[in-house]
């Protein structure tokens, strides 16, 4: 007992600066140490996952099989996929998360916050392991990052244990960090923050927070059958013990389809916050953008068959599905209408956090748009499995949320490191990302609309001349992402100081500690009752 | 919210358990996958080593982690908004253990309602039965899978039903413990408490010969189908949660005859309760489910 109470005194002496050494990382409970690493691990993945990428993009480069075999490059797609989603994405929100949700919502940390370095540090051993099954005999996952059976049963690799288990650990990681986000937004909030009063970022964490917590489960049952039906003799996806191979795409696209919107949703609150200081505006139709995301949340549990309209079921459900799925777009257009409306008449300026903004908003809607085309059942039959369908969801995902993150980071970048980031080669970064990212996928929709399908590493000639274009926009869109790394390590290096509220029109918490953000934040709650953020105009 | 009172929140010092933790999940995920190749290869690996180990880092770790947690606690650094943390983190993972469930309770309601039947012929799949497996027949439980594989089927009465009033029973005897400890009555808490840990291990005992029963009477085996299946994973799965909430309410019992736990400070105690009512409403959902309709 006297330990403890040693290690608290310990405890609050290096009360306002961080211990050093490689421990400081290890042992951290620290929820800006935590947030760094999610967000430093998440580019490291950004950029593994990008490197395949690049493989991908130069065989496509011309008709014919030039670089690598059919085999690796279904590797490719597949961990490419894998990767970006659960490494690099996910991971880059519940880095900001970590960062950003204690201070905005004027909490001292997460609220269990050893828990919070162990769901930190469970990703890097997930990673090593998936990447290593790659060097395997008979190699690593090839069935694309949906594992479909029996793609991943009957035809799949030794590879397929190590990565059952893989997304197993990743899973629980997932979990983990999803309860402290969602314990902290309940519990830890200070005195007078209610909930209609959290900023949206929060909001939508919290929403995005209890997807996870609800769907990483069914992902754990999914790769648990496939699993028992590779090693163990079990027939879930398998007509022969009674099992069904498309049961597989339900209960997988269950998971999925939450999934896509647990990747979309903080995006849409980090916008929400950039559009209105940029703007000089309060966020038009708060109280709206937070039932939007509600209901996005709650449709996304009611559509996933959409990913299945070719696969066979009856034409009820597909109809249903159908449905549904448009039904989502009503509350995503109320979110682009408060993003223009908040921006209608504003004083805009235009910095890097919000040029990003701005792009996201026009490419995810985009993105949006070729979604709701996606959603209509009988043309579908002719996109399903084309570059269509790459296009919409590389729209969502790359020019949505990593966009969405890109802003992010440059929006809080001062507050993180204290000092402001090079604006010139922030602008070159984004206006070299926006072209590249619209060379590399825009084409695309006319290759899928002609009839080139995903996930096939040659093709017919006519493909030739737009996918050299699509190839030289990606490698373009992976070089700019080095502006990136380059400007983040220039600010962490140095940089003109930063002040306490860098960005004129910014409202919340976070801007009223110093830059950079003391190590601990808030030991005492601040009284948000009397200026509550963003609470000017939507009461 | 003006309730709500906001003491000093205790931020733990750093610790090593996180990333011992991590290391051994590492382990486990890296040596299970191999073990499972060993076994498919029939292969002398060294995958159940790696395995073992990781367990064996990962009970280090549990064991370390909860020993800080209740030195902590009992020197009294936790404050009421952290007891409202732990439950409520300890509600939303009894939540996600739920959506887990539930995934294979789709399995189940899917292959049943769904996959069987259209095996057999429903809605527009004539032709599936005819040509691709004739002469399979849709019954519930699937007794001959359309690839020919026999089994018997588990019956509800008998072992099920006493299994499933042994563990209502437990669920009863595990909240008078709770009543006890919260109204200081450590007596009716360890009678209770000791009946309780008692039925789960008799509920263990018996799930295990009814097992055996399934395998050498039966030939109700894993790979014997869907309904094999179904049947092996959600009771297995269950079997699992209910071994880890026996062994919830041996440590809790081990506290609670140290002296642990006052009728207003008992999060470890309250958490294990829940957990085990959770699993005593998944039994009786799979009482109803899988064993009797």
């Amino acid at each position: 007992m006297s330990t403890v109470v040693g290690e608290m005194d310990q405890h609050d002496d290096h009360h306002h600066h961080a211990p050093s050494g490689v421990t400081r990382w290890l042992f951290t409970t620290n929820h800006k140490d935590i947030g760094s690493m999610y967000l430093w691990f998440s580019f490291i993945m950004f950029l593994v996952g990008g490197s395949m990428a690049m493989v991908i993009r130069a065989e496509l480069f011309q008709p014919g099989l030039q670089l690598v075999d059919p085999h690796f490059f279904n590797q490719m797609t597949t961990v490419h996929g894998l990767i970006m989603v659960f490494g690099a994405v996910m991971p880059a929100f519940t880095g900001l998360a970590n960062w950003m949700i204690p201070m905005m919502i004027g909490a001292p940390d997460m609220a269990l916050p050893r828990m919070n370095n162990w769901s930190f540090w469970i990703l890097p051993f997930a990673f090593a392991i998936l990447l290593a099954s790659l060097f395997m005999e008979g190699g690593g996952p090839a069935f694309g990052w949906t594992f479909y059976a029996p793609l991943s049963t009957t035809y799949s690799s030794d590879s397929t244990a190590l990565f059952v288990f893989s997304v197993h650990i990743m899973g629980i990681s997932s979990i983990m960090g999803a309860i402290n986000v969602i314990v902290t937004i309940m519990n830890m909030r200070a005195p007078g923050m209610t909930y209609m009063k959290m900023p949206l970022f929060v909001w939508s964490w919290f929403i995005t927070a209890f997807l996870l917590i609800a769907v990483m489960p069914v992902l754990a049952g999914a790769v648990t059958m496939v699993l028992t039906d590779k090693y163990f003799g079990t027939s879930f996806f398998d007509a022969a013990g009674g099992g069904d191979p498309v049961m597989f795409q339900h209960i997988f696209w269950f998971f999925g389809h939450p999934e896509v919107y647990i990747m979309i949703l903080p995006s849409f609150g980090i916008v929400s916050a950039i559009i209105p200081a940029f703007a000089r505006k309060p966020l038009f139709g708060y109280a709206s953008m937070v039932y939007a995301t509600a209901a996005i949340a709650g449709l996304s549990f009611l559509v996933w068959a959409h990913h299945m309209f070719t696969t066979g079921m009856p034409v009820f459900a597909e109809l249903f599905f159908m449905y549904c799925t448009m039904l989502i777009s009503v509350p995503t257009g109320v979110k682009v209408f408060n993003w223009v409306a908040t921006m209608w008449r504003g004083s805009i300026t235009f910095e890097t956090p919000m040029l990003f903004s701005l792009a996201f908003v026009i490419l995810f809607t985009i993105g949006g748009f070729s979604g709701l085309m996606l959603a209509i059942t009988p043309v579908d039959f002719q996109y399903h499995d084309t570059y269509f369908v790459v296009a919409h969801f590389h729209y969502v995902l790359v020019s949505g949320a990593i966009f969405s993150i890109m802003a992010a980071a440059y929006f809080w970048l001062p507050k993180w490191t204290g000092h402001m980031y090079d604006e010139g080669l922030a602008k070159l970064h984004f206006w070299a990302s926006l072209i590249s990212v619209n060379v590399l996928f825009f084409p695309m929709h006319f290759a899928g609309l002609a009839g080139m399908p995903r996930r096939i590493p040659d093709y017919s000639i006519q493909f030739a001349d737009i996918n050299q274009i699509v190839s030289i926009g990606g490698f373009a869109f992976g070089l700019s992402q080095l502006i990136f790394l380059w400007v983040v390590i220039k600010c962490v290096k140095g940089g003109e100081k930063a002040p306490a509220k860098p960005w004129e029109g910014a409202e919340g918490l976070e801007w009223t500690v110093p830059s950079p953000a003391p190590y601990h934040t808030f030991d005492t709650p601040p009284d948000t009752s009397k200026t509550p953020p963003e609470a000017q105009d939507h009461g | 919210m003006a309730e709500q009172k906001h003491e000093k929140y205790y931020v733990p010092a750093s610790s090593p358990w996180p990333i011992v933790g991590a290391i051994g999940l590492g382990l486990i995920a890296f040596g299970a996958g191999h073990t499972v190749i060993d076994m498919k290869n029939e292969a002398d690996g060294w995958g159940i080593n790696v395995l073992l180990a990781g367990i064996v880092v990962i009970l280090v770790m549990l064991f370390g982690w909860f020993r800080d947690q209740i030195n902590e606690s009992m020197s009294g650094l936790y404050s009421k908004q952290l007891g409202h943390s732990y439950r409520q983190g300890m509600a939303w993972f009894i939540f996600s253990e739920i959506m887990f469930f539930a995934a294979f309770f789709g399995a189940l309601f899917y292959a049943r309602v769904i996959a069987v039947e259209w095996l057999g012929g429903a809605s527009n799949n004539v032709m599936t039965n005819e040509v691709l497996w004739p002469g399979f027949e849709a019954i519930w439980p699937l007794t001959e899978t359309p690839g020919g594989i026999e089994s018997g089927a588990m019956g509800w009465l008998g072992l099920p039903l006493y299994n499933t009033l042994i563990l209502i029973t437990s669920s009863f005897t595990c909240h008078f413990a709770h009543v006890g400890l919260e109204k200081g009555k450590r007596k009716q808490l360890i009678g209770w408490l000791g009946v309780t840990i008692v039925l789960g291990l008799i509920f263990l005992y018996l799930q295990g010969a009814e097992y055996v029963h399934a395998y050498q009477d039966l030939g109700l085996t894993l790979d014997s189908g869907i309904y094999g299946n179904t049947f092996y994973m959600l009771t297995g799965f269950h079997g699992l949660h209910v071994t880890l909430g026996t062994i919830m309410l041996i440590v809790m019992f081990l506290r609670v005859l140290k002296g642990h736990f006052t009728p207003e400070g008992h999060f470890a105690f309250q958490a294990t309760s829940w957990y085990w009512h959770f699993v005593d409403v998944v039994w009786v959902c799979l009482f109803i489910f899988v064993y009797i309709l």
